[in-house]
């Protein structure tokens, strides 16, 4: 190692990797991972929210946690999304297509996709 | 993409409790379930709780498993990391304060064990894996270096590790910066840096838990102590005992050179370092420093006397500065972090934190890191979760065989070198061992004493004679030939062998023999007067009775006396014969009626 700078890159390389042991990450993203859940295809979606934090350079900010099954088996695979001001947005029915607006719009830009939430659910 | 992180002990204590199967029918069941490429198993340090290993951490959300077996791994997986449902009976989450929810969870720093505790040496353990050197780049390992070697003189770096306050963590306390600037006022093209991880003290294991949790903080802090003094060269001088330690340090030692943080021209500033390993061969003696030195240097580990010290004429007659293992894990975090934030924690003279080994009669058997200044009360009831059995607290022995003891009269004082010393005990490396009410103080002292009379080096007068005198005495004490005058010659004889021993190990031997009489005189007494051990634990002196109100005459325990010593008529009381009683103790253990009492 001759140079601060490649001290520094490996670090910012890594931090992503250990960042969710320092844990208080304030907005957490909690999928319902119950029977119910799996079996409507929770697991690619727990994925893709998994995929788009990191992409977006949001895992110091944000956990993504699985949760049992909160009794509505029919809107799943469902998505709680808790903000730091602890408000609580249910998305139901959720893909991996629908994951990527709720991260880029809802987690970075503040605005929830109400069209996904269980207000508007039919 | 990994989603979940679970972190595995692989500390010693874990690791004799079976966490290696467990990490390994991890893999396994990850790979069956087709999760092993969204959660990725680390093998970590020591989390500090190693009465209850195997222990297991999963992040994201921090949850804390304890006794973890091989059989709950299917479990684990299928409701945790799949479903995502607490496996509750595994939960730990012991708030100290009796209330126990296991469908809660609290984070591991919320519970009683951890809540007092302030991590600064073993700030890495348990958190990372020892086996990577990116990890401990991520958690700013390694910047210190860099900082001392492209932004600070060698002389700024003495500057700010004597502002910190820091004292050496071996046993002695003594100021580190002020050792560094020793060595490094001392003239000399060739210059040594040498890591103490001789760890002798029975009871204790700080210094094995950081070498295997964290070894690259050792390796950086030998590095900047290097630049300080002018030496490009390091030892680490490690027992052969500790074989997850050493493999652990070559691994990352060879890590750094790969990524020539040792080696040449580190960080393109011309300095260059390199370290090698020793290994001892458990001669508690070469804890010793200059026996440490003689011993690398390929000879019998024998002390030297001191002046010269090593500062002077250490390694192969070369200036040297010689620290402990915890003493280095300190020292990145105090450049990165600054003196005042190091001397914010502690007490006035005795700044930062210390790391110490419970053990004995305390219910979590294992490490804490707590500021300096924190009472022995604090430690043992608040941290350690108190006596087991619902027994009383009688005493704690600090520093293993050269400290002593801190009788329950004296539970409030503040841990920290000066008031250690003040009661009679001391520092020492960081061993805690806990007496209850069952532990007799004269046949600890005996213990501590034949350790020492065993691992005396033979060299010099005192220690190697003096201290067996003193063992005879106590032998004699405790098998009821104790006779008058015996105290006050222990206590001559203590004295003698303190002042005039060639080394450390020499003058704190008799501190076992010397603080239990301080404290706990009476129970000598009663030894010799009265032969009696109150305690009941010295054999020699019990006897055991048959109480006639409460015998049935069953005559249960006189068939089992091995010596034909219980006689007596069925359904009436039984008596012991007291001259062919052996005091082995069965016909109290066979008694159905709790009839059998020992005094």
């Amino acid at each position: 190692m001759k140079t601060l700078a490649e001290l520094a890159a490996i670090k910012a390389k890594m931090q992503e990797k250990v960042a969710m042991r320092e844990g208080a990450a304030s907005t957490r993203i909690v999928v319902g991972m119950a029977t119910c859940g799996i079996a409507a295809g929770a697991r690619p979606v727990l994925n893709a929210f998994v995929e788009e934090i990191n992409k977006e350079g949001l895992f110091d900010k944000v956990t993504v946690t699985q949760t049992g099954c909160i009794g509505i088996c029919q809107f799943e695979p469902v998505v709680e999304v808790y903000t730091p001001d602890n408000e609580k947005v249910t998305y139901v029915k959720m893909t991996a297509e629908k994951v990527k607006r709720v991260v880029s719009e809802h987690i970075k830009g503040g605005n929830i996709v109400s069209e996904y939430t269980i207000g508007n659910a039919k | 993409m990994i989603r979940s992180h679970v972190l595995i002990c692989a500390g010693t204590g874990c690791t004799s409790s079976g966490s290696k199967a467990v990490r390994e029918a991890l893999e396994k069941e990850l790979v069956r379930r087709e999760l092993d490429s969204e959660v990725k198993v680390v093998q970590t340090g020591c989390f500090g709780l190693c009465a209850l290993g195997p222990i297991m951490i999963i992040y994201p959300e921090g949850t804390f498993y304890s006794r973890v077996t091989e059989k709950d791994v299917p479990e684990i997986v299928e409701e945790h990391l799949l479903k995502g449902r607490l496996v509750q009976r595994l939960v730990y989450n012991d708030t100290g304060d009796g209330s126990e929810d296991k469908s809660n969870p609290v984070s591991l720093n919320e519970t009683g064990f951890y809540k007092k505790q302030r991590r600064v040496a073993l700030r890495n353990c348990g958190v990372i894996n020892p086996e990577s050197i990116d990890e401990y780049i991520a958690m700013d390992g390694y910047s210190a270096l860099g900082k001392a070697l492209t932004g600070m003189t060698p002389d700024e770096v003495i500057k700010l590790i004597k502002d910190s306050g820091l004292r050496g963590r071996g046993g002695g306390g003594f100021p580190t910066g002020t050792k560094w600037q020793f060595a490094a006022n001392s003239v000399s093209d060739k210059k040594y840096v040498v890591c103490n991880a001789d760890e002798g003290d029975p009871g204790a294991f700080m210094d094995r838990s950081v070498l295997e949790g964290d070894p690259h903080a050792v390796i950086e802090a030998m590095a900047i102590a290097g630049y300080a003094i002018g030496a490009d060269e390091g030892y680490i001088y490690v027992r052969a005992e500790y074989p997850i330690a050493i493999e652990r340090l070559e691994i990352a030692i060879a890590q750094a050179r790969e990524y020539n943080l040792l080696g040449k021209d580190i960080f393109g500033s011309g300095f260059n370092f390199d370290i090698q390993l020793r290994f001892g061969a458990g001669a508690f003696v070469c804890g010793e420093e200059t026996a440490l030195l003689t011993s690398i240097e390929g000879n019998r580990g024998e002390p030297r006397p001191r002046p010269p010290f090593p500062a002077v004429k250490g390694l192969f007659g070369q200036p040297t500065i010689i620290n402990n293992v915890e003493t280095y894990a300190n020292i990145a975090q105090i450049i990165l972090k600054g003196p005042e934030w190091f001397a914010s924690m502690g007490t006035e003279k005795s700044k930062g934190t210390k790391v110490f080994a419970l053990g004995g009669k305390i219910m979590h058997t294992g490490l804490v890191e707590i500021p300096m200044g924190t009472t022995l009360r604090e430690i043992l009831f608040e941290i350690g979760g108190g006596i087991p059995n619902g027994k009383k607290f009688k005493a704690a022995q600090t520093g293993g065989p050269s400290g002593g003891c801190i009788p329950a009269s004296l539970i409030d004082t503040p841990i920290d070198y000066d008031s250690l010393i003040s009661i009679g005990a001391m520092m020492g490396s960081g061993g805690l061992i806990v007496m209850d009410e069952d532990t007799c103080m004269v046949d600890i002292a005996k213990f501590f004493l034949e350790f020492t009379v065993d691992e005396s080096c033979g060299k010099c007068v005192p220690c190697r004679i003096g201290t067996r005198r003193m063992l005879e005495i106590l032998d004699r004490i405790t098998s009821g030939k104790g006779e008058e005058g015996d105290i006050e010659k222990l206590e001559e004889l203590g004295n003698n062998i303190k002042s005039t021993s060639l080394c450390a190990l020499g003058q704190t031997a008799p501190n076992p023999v010397l603080s239990t009489i301080r404290y706990f005189r009476d129970e000598y007494e009663a030894h010799i007067k009265e032969k009696r051990c109150p305690a009941g634990r010295c054999k020699a002196l019990a006897s055991y009775t048959i109480i006639s109100d409460a015998c049935r005459g069953c005559s249960l325990c006189s068939k089992k006396c091995p010596v034909g010593a219980i006689s007596g008529e069925i359904k009436k009381p039984y008596v012991i014969d007291q001259s062919k009683c052996i005091k082995c103790g069965v016909c109290m253990e066979t008694c159905k009626f709790s009839a059998i009492e020992k005094k």
